[in-house]
């Protein structure tokens, strides 16, 4: 197993850093995937996440300069690691006026990611800064634990109002009670609503546009457009998902690349107008122009 | 006791009672000939800073009239006066020091902006001298550099580290975070930066070494380096001999003396790493050529399940310092310094002795008497 690859434009370290930031906030440790063409970053949903999942992937063209991975074998060319994308924050973070960023996988006291950059410095000599992170070896028996989610059935698909706005209202509904339900119709209409013994509070949002599904076009048609979806979720998951985000800020929302779709799945409701005891999902989805994220957050009863 | 300072010199003031903050709780004040001296120590006695303020600093500066007076505060209520440095910069024309002897206070008078006068009266107790004992004209090796130097390189380790490693050979310097030896810190990440000697001012060396001590208090002096622009000295020997940090100028000298871990676990932990760093200079950038990547991952076994891990971060035992009795300081806290289980590592404590009232007061002088040393941390006293 072999991994080398390298970053010499400032940018696209910059873009890699804010990516990586953006993953620390969402959770302690997860998957490094590395394949010829790609990374991605996965959490797989388990009890101990709260059943939260997310799936982040990026081009690996779009980043790096150099880039070299030999797998773990010909037919299976990829390499899975465990990590704390904490530590590959915190590397990347004094490293921003780098002149080059080297990652390359190492066998220290323990196999290790080493990121080695390479400052500016008063002499002709550059200063060299390196940073060795531990990571675990996944094996190959358990890499279907990572592999891309499908897409869910959902009945609702809907762009989200602006974060910030969202964040404000999720953050002071999170003082009332820890659950949160979202809903949304076809009809571009999202609610936020709590509901606990003394109080209920609900923050309505209009005109927000349905993103248009070819697949969806059986489901949209029979689906009145008027009749909300929910899904109640754990409110810090949310929170946790809307606080990691950090919006270019030199890409204006006019010609921004970044799109949000919320899909609540119902489970059967479509179907039987079953009671809302059934599975339900959000499935938040963040696209730029090179990097993808997803994240699952399960409803709970 | 009367001094007064003015303009740029009251922040000046400010910035290294706060430097000196980062030391110790307690601010330790004497009035001498040769200037104003502020020292604070750690509670483990391992680290030690001293700031003496020449008369040229003060546009008034007058001792006391019998010469023995010294005291310390608290000096959080130091603090207090010098909080804000931003609205000292801006508001404060003079500020004055006075000992008020008969109401047993040391009074600080703010003169600011518009006539507003601002008077703190902080009380003290009487004291023995604080001085460690060190000679750093007698240290083997000699960094100096802008302060800019070590505020970056400082940066790139969290603010949570405990200890740094300095590794020097002829051409480079090595600053790596220093992590405990034990089963969990095979998870922890390991940071390291290569300075050559080119960056600094001065680099004189008479061994290759290496030393590890205290970021906190390293960063404790970098507070006040930074805003004086005044080079940044690093005088050290072998390991278990004490560091010295070193600033100064026509008008002020700042020491800050910090103990190092000694040989035996010191070496535990940093021979493995200076075996595999290449020691010559790099190759010129050739990717595919270097030689860090020389191992390769094993194939992974069936017996890898892939567990989660927390990093953790290194931690600083400070109850494994142990620390030596000064002689004839009479607010020693009564219990010793647990040694309840081996250290693993020592910190060798500073020598504290009482200053005899002989000669020159001067805090980077050996008194004559006394032998200069840092003493071993096992708790047998050191002779006077």
């Amino acid at each position: 197993m072999k991994f080398r690859a390298k970053i010499n434009d400032v940018g696209c370290l910059n873009h890699f850093t804010r990516v990586l930031n953006t993953i620390t906030k969402l959770t302690k440790t997860c998957v490094l995937r590395l394949t010829v063409d790609n990374v991605y970053f996965v959490l797989s949903g388990k009890v101990a996440n709260g059943g939260v999942s997310m799936w982040c992937e990026l081009l690996q063209v779009n980043f790096f300069d150099e880039y070299q991975l030999e797998g773990v074998s010909s037919e299976a060319n990829e390499i899975c690691l465990e990590v704390a994308p904490e530590n590959l924050s915190r590397a990347l973070k004094t490293a921003q006026n780098a002149k080059s960023v080297k990652i390359k996988l190492t066998k220290k006291h323990c196999p290790c990611l080493t990121l080695a950059a390479e400052l500016p410095s008063l002499s002709s000599i550059g200063r060299i800064v390196t940073h060795d992170i531990p990571v675990d070896i996944i094996p190959r028996r358990l890499w279907h634990d990572f592999k891309e989610p499908t897409m869910p059935d959902f009945d609702v698909s809907i762009y989200l109002p602006p974060l910030k706005t969202m964040k404000s209202v999720v953050d002071r509904m999170k003082n009332l009670s820890n659950y949160l339900v979202v809903e949304a119709n076809l009809n571009g209409e999202m609610n936020l609503k709590i509901e606990t013994d003394l109080v209920s509070v609900t923050t309505h949002f209009r005109d927000l546009g349905n993103p248009p599904w070819g697949d969806n076009a059986v489901q949209s048609q029979s689906r009145d457009v008027e009749t909300m979806a929910h899904a109640r979720v754990d409110i810090r998951k949310l929170q946790q998902f809307l606080m990691g985000q950090q919006v270019n800020p030199n890409k204006s929302m006019c010609n921004s690349a970044l799109y949000i779709w919320i899909c609540i799945q119902e489970g059967s409701y479509f179907l039987l107008h079953a009671d809302i005891v059934d599975k339900r999902i959000i499935h938040l989805i963040l696209l730029q122009e090179d990097v993808s994220l997803q994240y699952f957050i399960p409803a709970v009863a | 006791m009367d001094c007064v300072t003015t303009g740029g010199n009251v922040k000046v003031l400010a910035k290294a009672i706060h430097s000196l903050s980062r030391i110790g709780e307690e601010l330790y004040l004497e009035p001498v000939e040769d200037g104003l001296t502020l020292r604070a120590v750690n509670s483990s006695r391992s680290a030690f800073a001293c700031f003496l303020l020449s008369p040229l600093f003060f546009q008034r500066y007058q001792t006391p009239s019998d010469q023995m007076f010294r005291c310390k505060m608290p000096i959080r209520s130091m603090l207090t006066v010098f909080r804000s440095l931003s609205s000292l910069e801006r508001s404060v024309e003079k500020c004055r020091i006075e000992l008020n002897s008969k109401r047993s206070r040391l009074t600080v008078t703010l003169h600011c902006r518009h006539g507003l006068l601002k008077t703190h009266n902080l009380s003290f107790q009487d004291c023995e001298s604080l001085q460690a004992v060190f000679d750093k004209d007698s240290y083997a090796n000699i960094l100096r550099a802008q302060p800019r130097l070590w505020v970056d390189t400082v940066l790139h380790f969290p603010p949570s580290l405990e200890e740094v490693n300095v590794s020097v050979n002829g051409e480079r310097v090595w600053l790596r975070n220093h992590v405990e030896d034990d089963a969990d810190t095979s998870r922890a990440m390991m940071t390291e930066l290569c300075l050559s000697s080119e960056e600094f001012d001065h680099f004189a060396l008479s061994s290759q070494t290496s030393i590890t001590f205290c970021l906190k208090e390293f960063r404790g002096l970098l507070v006040f380096a930074e805003s004086s622009g005044l080079p940044v000295s690093m005088h050290f020997d072998e390991p278990g001999s004490p560091v010295v940090l070193s600033v100064s100028d026509t008008v002020l000298e700042a020491n800050f003396v910090l103990a190092t871990l000694s040989e035996d676990s010191h070496q535990r932990n940093h021979n493995n790493n200076k075996a595999e760093r290449p020691q010559a200079l790099p190759e010129p950038d050739d990717f595919m050529s270097d030689d860090m990547d020389s191992y390769l991952i094993a194939m992974e076994t069936s017996d890898l399940a892939g567990p989660s891990h927390e990093p953790v971060t290194a931690s600083c035992s400070t109850n494994h310092r142990a620390r030596l009795p000064s002689e004839g300081d009479d607010d020693e806290e009564e219990d010793e310094e647990s040694l309840d289980r081996p250290p693993n590592k020592k910190f060798c404590s500073l020598f504290f002795g009482s200053v005899l009232p002989v000669s020159s007061q001067l805090t980077n002088q050996t008194v004559q008497s006394q032998e200069v040393l840092a003493s071993d941390s096992e708790d047998e006293r050191q002779e006077e």
